[in-house]
């Protein structure tokens, strides 16, 4: 097969006719991934971790992202750490476990040892070096060129000129906001990390994230699972509403009838249940009142922040990042996040509600999972059947959370990037 | 328990496997006691972690794991319909420990996954806690540790391992 036509542009938009198509080509074409490297990837604020991965001094985890190896440490004086994981002097990565606590870090090719800062401190043959070889800044492992957080959580960005972070997530923090006010003494990562892949493009999960349109059919069983349960099931629709939040960012906030461990409680939870429920309720009305204290406890949001970090607070919270290897597989990580102060009855409430229905061994993303890579497989027909429809609710003056708003966001910043539209 | 023998564990070991790679599910769960549990813990965390403060895979009592078999075997259980066709090897079976009504057992576990043209490989080791009911080796607990690096390439854990 000769290679893909060149794009240039990957949506077409009619307003005026209601009209939101992808090109189906975007997520096949290997051209369209090496742009979405250089125009996106390298470009953005990509999600590395949160605080509480790093407890204290010394601790430390490796990590992939935007397809570097990042060491993310916490240094001596507490401060946290975003390094390139490779060493100054002959490129081997220098830390080689998956997390742990050190004291320093030996690249073992040479025996170079770096701080937790990752200055160099000593090197076999020291006194064949230049003087001042240990002051000149080049001997040091590298910092990322940008490495800033938001309520714990920590981004990097490997172009020097980006714009804060701050700016970047836009309205998203108040979101952000709104997720962690759920704790009062902050928010933790629950042990345990879901590491998987999908043989499909990473922007289909980028969309899935914040579907609310394909529940009821894709998750079939999962409601299923939840009408077996005895009182599994809270007497509340599905209901609400989708926002862009600029910059390719957007959320789904909704009503919706499972259980909440902060805070919506359900029969299946007991009268114990019940009295925590409420005890948790009113300490958020306490610190801000009944109608800030109803959108925390009793909506849900899928949080989604350009361009692939997603932190979903419906029936558990769980954080999701994901970067594609090739157009059609991708590796996803995904994380549990919880108050720290949290009781163990809740703790263990909220695990059981992440992994039935999140994470692929539960009841909804194999399903998911299958849906995603099914979607690749069309689009080997893209050739000829070429345009994916993201119509759905144009034209609403408050689109539904079961609308397409959030898919058009997310498409329409991305194309801005991928093809240098002006700004 | 002190006059079950390897070979009896084995056996029955074997046949679990058969019931799992011919999709004869309800049948597979009658194996299990009434206060069984069924779980895959992370691979990042202990092999005794408890589901109740660490995030696991899978982390079934007797209801939700009856619950699994019941929308495994449903059409709308899209990751495995059609039923995707698989291969349990059990190896290494080993005894760990024998108390006055329960046994210890790990074994070894490759379990290959086909579905649209693609293969995928789990690997890693089984423990079983088995009690005797009514004559019967019965399963009240059985762990899954996987020894791969999370789930990729296989992606997700649609399957009982």
């Amino acid at each position: 097969m000769a290679g893909y036509p060149v794009l240039n542009s990957g949506i077409m938009v009619d307003e005026a006719r209601k009209v939101f198509k992808v090109s189906r080509q975007a997520f096949v074409d290997p051209a369209i991934l090496e742009a979405e490297r250089a125009q996106i990837f390298d470009r953005s604020w990509l999600y590395l971790g949160h605080n509480a991965e790093l407890p204290k001094p010394g601790s430390f985890v490796t990590r992939q992202v935007g397809g570097r190896n990042i060491l993310f440490a916490r240094d001596t004086k507490g401060e946290l750490r975003a390094m390139l994981n490779t060493c100054p002097h002959r490129g081997a990565q220098v830390c080689r476990e998956r997390n742990g606590t050190a004291k320093s870090f030996q690249c073992f090719y040479h025996g170079w040892v770096f701080g937790l800062d990752g200055a160099l401190r000593s090197q076999p043959g020291e006194t064949s070096y230049a003087e001042d070889f240990k002051e000149r800044g080049t001997s040091n492992m590298q910092q990322v060129p940008r490495f800033e957080s938001y309520r714990d959580f920590n981004f990097v960005c490997f172009d020097p000129n980006v714009q804060s972070l701050s700016d970047y997530l836009g309205p998203a923090k108040e979101y952000l906001d709104v997720i962690c006010d759920q704790a009062e003494s902050g928010m933790t990562i629950v042990g345990g990390t879901q590491e998987y892949s999908m043989r499909a493009n990473w922007k289909l999960l980028t969309e899935n994230s914040i579907d609310g349109y394909h529940a009821v059919t894709t998750h079939a069983t999962y409601f299923d699972y939840l009408k077996a349960t005895n009182g599994g099931l809270a007497p509340v629709p599905l209901k609400g509403s989708a926002r862009d939040l600029g910059n390719g960012h957007a959320v789904l906030e909704y009503k919706a009838p499972w259980g909440r461990p902060v805070a919506q409680w359900i029969p299946a939870w007991g009268e114990d249940g019940k009295q925590e429920i409420d005890r948790l309720y009113q300490n958020l009305v306490e610190r801000f009142g009944e109608e800030r204290a109803e959108r925390i406890a009793l909506y849900n949001r899928n949080l989604f922040i350009f361009p692939n970090l997603v932190v979903n607070d419906i029936m558990a919270v769980t954080i999701r990042t994901y970067y594609p290897t090739a157009p059609d597989f991708m590796n996803i990580s995904a994380w549990a996040l919880a108050p720290r102060e949290e009781t163990e009855w809740a703790r263990k409430y909220r695990l059981y509600n992440f992994l039935e229905f999140l994470g692929p061994g539960g009841f909804a993303t194999p399903d998911d999972v299958e849906a995603l890579e099914q979607c690749q497989r069309g689009f080997r027909n893209s050739a000829e059947a070429q345009w994916n429809d993201i119509s759905k609710g144009m034209g609403k003056p408050v689109p539904d959370y079961d609308d397409e708003l959030q898919m058009r966001a997310f498409w329409s910043n991305w194309n801005k990037c991928v093809f240098q539209e002006p700004a | 328990m002190q006059d079950i023998s390897r070979t009896a564990v084995e056996e029955f070991l074997f046949a679990e496997a058969d019931l799992l790679d011919e999709w004869r599910l309800p049948e597979w769960l009658e194996l299990f006691t009434d206060d069984a549990t069924y779980a895959v813990p992370a691979t990042d965390v202990p092999a005794n972690a408890s589901p109740d403060s660490s995030l696991f895979y899978v982390a079934d009592d007797r209801f939700r794991l009856s619950e699994r078999v019941k929308r495994l075997m449903k059409r709308t259980a899209h990751a495995e319909f059609p039923h995707s066709r698989t291969r349990h090897v059990v190896s290494n079976v080993r005894i760990r420990s024998r108390a006055e009504t329960e046994l210890e057992i790990s074994s070894a576990f490759i379990t290959f996954r086909t579905k649209d043209g693609v293969t995928d490989t789990y690997f890693g080791s089984n423990r079983y806690k088995l009690v005797q009911v009514e004559g019967q080796l019965r399963i009240r607990d059985k762990r899954c540790l996987l020894d791969s690096e999370g789930l990729r390439m296989q992606g997700r854990v649609s399957i009982i391992l």
